[in-house]
């Protein structure tokens, strides 16, 4: 299978490591990955702020970058779910419609496609608060939610649970959002860090040492409140920890 | 009317394109046990039952209670009250009534709740105005729930209707619940047979 | 009018931090409650559609069931007056009083009075109006819209009512117990039931077409004092409350209270269908925007609204705003999406005070896609150049560079350029606000882009 390799914006400036950690783990599933080079960005702040249109040329970019590839593989719920769902200000080819049809989130990938369960190479002997984003929840629908009443299932933590050592805490409101929200971390500033604020507390109080997220934004916004706070938490990707990052 | 013609074309114009309405099928319920059921749910709801062999216990339950000076205002003829109470009794009237009775023509066991019409009230405000209301409630008379409720003929010749579950409550202010908003303070169900 | 700045308004009231606590705490309470309901319920997810295909057939038949709804209600001695604006509301109800010489309206809670500043009109031409529901009360007493739905003062804490009621009612300012102030509002409020030259009005949850039946729902039975008390009792009536049949009510009454409160059912839930002997029931068909909405092609789902509050209680913005900060009739999620429809530019910043995460949808008994309606509503406002906190032509510059590899590689490569030039950050001018109560994540040494063209070489043959 051809599997690309789509790293988000913001985690190809900020969180490299991250990127790496996703490429280095798909590879020791003995699968080959290539990483389109001119990829940029997949539109969503455009289309996230109501521009449309604007979103178009990044779009197209996305597009062609990852054309011909039966997997596109990225560690970003909301980005996956904006290529899925979103990607509409182009012309809808049927080339475009295998793009977006294939676009996969990392998780929903190692459980679904590949259905990887083992990660021997894996220790991280933490308390682990798992943030699950709410694009990984409830548009990707990669675990139950709260709200609605369903047999129990989630493939962030049907994966975390194999590594060695990991113990996982209960916060009193696993699923209400953090207020990353992409723009709304800044324009609406004030409720944003408030959430966050009150997210990195529950995990605390539940006998976090780290929070774990497939989403890399949330962390961002969640790590900036508690560095802040002067909160005692530390902050990975999920990538990193399934790859064999001890801490 | 001019009015009511153009609204009613605006609305048309407007419409989106036609969907079926869906059937809506009787579900399964917990059965079981209703009184227990209406029980547990009306005392949930801050209502209380008792029980009562014969109408002169309801009338004994009521001085125990709150005094042989209550005034009663009773639309069951099993109950006197102490003030008339008839189709012509002006609702205002009864503002300064400790205590009225009534008949429930059924209860539910899904909520907790009591079904009164004009019929049963013969003053509708008896249900509110006055400070607690006695509800006789026969045993037989219990409905599984809500959705076998509103399939009954009951609603179609009642002017006013009303499933009644407990007291007037309100919790507006920082989530207390007080009990005794605008209606009555207290709701106390009697089993008593019709 | 100019544009409510939701942000600074939720700003100012993060800041007082008793109150946003109670508040996040008591609606989150509500949002747990009604999981227990519905979780309870082994068809509550079918009563969901159920509930929403009923709706969805009514409205794209609503004239019919307008007309259905109206015969059967004439029939039953009703009169039934059409009012296409709010102004021809509020002109109705002023007319009809006045007609009877009645002066003063004793109300149960109706959210479309409040939309159609039904007392501001009627209170200067003498007309006194009594809000019986408390937290109504409280409301009207301090000049401010309701801020939730069900709970109206939920925004108040017991000190707040206190001093209010100290003003307005002559309580002791001092004693803040609720049980105190409830009786109050209890006692002060009783009077005006039985008062003369008195109309009696409530709101509509239902309207029945098949019986002409207005169905109120409340707690406190003050609808059904202000209904059996006075000789004349109005019910507005928002078009899009009609349901078909009574048996339907057998759907939405198990649905409403669960979905609000958390509880199987209100305390009263009463049925109107024909006025007592001697008195005079009118019903009041209200638009006032409702048709415009219902040609909406992405944006008629919002009139399935049973207006049960579930996507305030679960709306993670709206429980640390409150529902002030949205300066309407509706706030939180609801809000949003109705609100622009009264208002584009007022109400344009609304449909950014959400994250999107799509919970509200979840617990909405109707179904309405309330997150995929308030981002619809951002290109709606984007297209009309409102977006409140950018300018259009910087959005078209952040498209141009994403589109571009070798504008973005330029822009992001360099380690102190990653953190100017992210392209949310292009968009925004951030820094400044990320950085008021947060720290910013640190540059790293190479973007994964470099790091890969260093250590697994470059080229892999796409363009």
């Amino acid at each position: 299978m051809k599997v690309a390799l789509f790293i988000p914006c913001f985690i190809d400036a900020f969180y490299p490591e991250v990127g790496i950690a996703t490429l280095e783990l798909l590879e020791r599933f003995g699968i080959e990955v290539d990483y389109p080079q001119e990829q940029t960005c997949c539109g969503q702040p455009m289309a996230n702020s109501g521009a449309h249109a604007d979103a178009a040329g990044a779009e197209r970019v996305f597009a062609r970058n990852f054309a011909g590839y039966d997997y596109i593989v990225g560690p970003s719920a909301s980005c996956i779910h904006h290529v899925r769902e979103h990607l509409t200000a182009i012309e809808q080819t049927s080339e475009v419609r295998k793009v977006r049809a294939n676009a996969y989130e990392l998780v929903e990938f190692l459980h679904d496609v590949i259905g990887a369960r083992e990660f021997p190479w894996a220790e991280f002997p933490h308390r682990v608060g798992l943030h699950n984003s709410c694009s990984s929840l409830r548009h990707l629908k990669e675990a139950s939610v709260s709200e609605i009443a369903a047999t129990p299932f989630s493939k962030p933590r049907a994966l975390l649970e194999r590594v060695k050592g990991i113990e996982f805490v209960k916060p009193g409101r696993p699923d209400e959002c953090c207020g990353f929200g992409g723009t709304f971390s800044v324009t609406e500033e004030p409720v944003s860090v408030r959430m966050g604020q009150d997210k990195v507390r529950d995990h605390l109080n539940a006998g976090a040492e780290y929070i774990v997220s497939g989403d890399m934004s949330c962390l961002m916004h969640q790590q900036g409140c508690a560095e802040r706070m002067k909160a005692d938490a530390r902050f990975i990707h999920i990538a990193q920890v399934l790859n064999g990052a001890r801490e | 009317m001019a009015t009511r013609e153009a609204f009613l074309a605006k609305v048309r114009a407007a419409q989106p394109p036609a969907r079926p309405c869906p059937d809506v099928p009787l579900f399964n319920t917990a059965g079981g046990d209703l009184r227990a059921r209406f029980t547990a749910v009306l005392q949930a709801m801050g209502g209380t039952c008792v029980e009562a062999a014969t109408a002169s216990e309801v009338s004994a339950l009521i001085r125990e209670r709150f005094g042989d000076a209550v005034s009663i205002a009773s639309a069951s003829l099993e109950v006197p009250g102490t003030r008339a109470l008839t189709a012509d009794t002006e609702p205002a009237s009864l503002q300064d009534v400790d205590v009225g009775v009534v008949r429930a023509r059924f209860g539910v066991a899904e909520t907790g709740s009591v079904w009164f019409s004009e019929r049963e009230y013969v003053v509708n405000a008896l249900g509110y105005i006055v400070q607690h209301l006695i509800v006789l409630l026969d045993p037989a008379h219990l409905i599984d729930g809500l959705q076998d409720v509103y399939r009954r003929d009951d609603f179609r010749d009642a002017r006013y209707a009303a499933l009644v579950t407990g007291p007037s409550a309100t919790a507006d202010i920082e989530g207390v619940l007080i009990r005794g908003a605008q209606g009555v303070r207290s709701l106390t169900v009697v089993w008593l047979a019709a | 009018m100019s544009r409510i700045d939701h942000a600074k308004a939720a700003g100012a009231f993060i800041k007082k931090t008793e109150h946003v606590a109670f508040h996040d705490k008591r609606l989150w309470d509500l949002r747990e409650k009604r999981d227990a309901q519905a979780h309870g319920i082994a068809e509550w997810e079918t009563l969901r559609e159920l509930a929403s295909g009923i709706k969805e057939h009514t409205l794209s038949h609503l004239a019919d069931y307008l007309e259905q709804f109206a015969a059967a209600a004439e029939a039953n001695g009703v009169v039934v007056h059409w009012a296409a604006t709010a102004e021809e509301h509020n002109a109705l109800v002023h007319e009809i009083m006045s007609g009877r010489g009645m002066t003063t309206l004793v109300k149960s809670k109706s959210m479309l009075t409040d939309e159609c500043k039904m007392r501001e009109y009627l209170e200067p031409r003498g007309i006194t109006v009594m809000e019986t529901d408390l937290g109504e009360r409280i409301q009207q007493l301090d000049h401010q819209d309701p801020s939730h739905m069900v709970v109206p003062a939920v925004h108040k804490l017991r000190a707040d009512v206190a001093e209010l009621f100290g003003r307005t009612i002559g309580t002791d300012p001092k004693n803040s117990d609720i049980h105190y102030l409830a009786e109050s509002q209890r006692m002060n409020t009783r009077p005006y039931f039985v008062r003369e030259k008195t109309a009696g009005m409530t709101g509509c949850n239902f309207a029945v077409a098949e019986t002409g039946t207005v169905v109120v729902c409340t707690n406190e039975g003050n609808a059904d004092l202000s209904a059996n008390v006075p000789p004349l009792h109005i019910a507005s009536i928002g078009i899009e409350k009609l349901i078909p049949k009574v048996s339907d009510l057998g759907v939405f009454i198990r649905m409403l209270s669960r979905s609000a409160l958390g509880s199987p059912i209100t305390q009263y839930t009463s049925h109107f269908r024909a006025p007592r002997p001697g008195t005079e029931m009118h019903f009041i068909l209200v638009d006032h925007g409702r048709s415009e909405r219902l040609a909406m092609e992405d944006f008629w789902y919002s009139l399935k609204c049973i207006r049960c509050g579930a996507c305030m209680n679960t709306c993670p913005v709206y429980r640390r705003s409150g529902g002030l900060s949205y300066g309407g009739t509706y706030s939180g999620p609801i809000g949003a999406i109705i609100n622009p429809t009264f208002d584009l530019k007022r109400y344009s910043a609304l449909p950014f005070a959400s994250t999107l995460n799509g919970s509200c949808t979840n617990v909405c008994p109707v179904k309405i896609n309330i997150h995929e309606q308030i981002y619809k509503w951002r290109t709606v406002i984007a297209e009309r150049h409102e977006v409140p906190f950018v300018k259009q032509e910087v959005l078209k510059m952040a498209g141009r560079l994403l589109a571009s590899p070798t504008l973005y590689r330029a822009t992001v490569s360099s380690m102190g350029g990653a953190l100017r030039h992210l392209p949310n950050f292009v968009l925004y001018n951030p820094l400044n606000i990320w950085g008021k109560q947060r720290e910013l994540p640190e540059a790293p040494k190479l973007t994964f882009h470099a790091w890969y063209k260093k250590n697994r070489g470059g080229g892999d043959g796409n363009a």
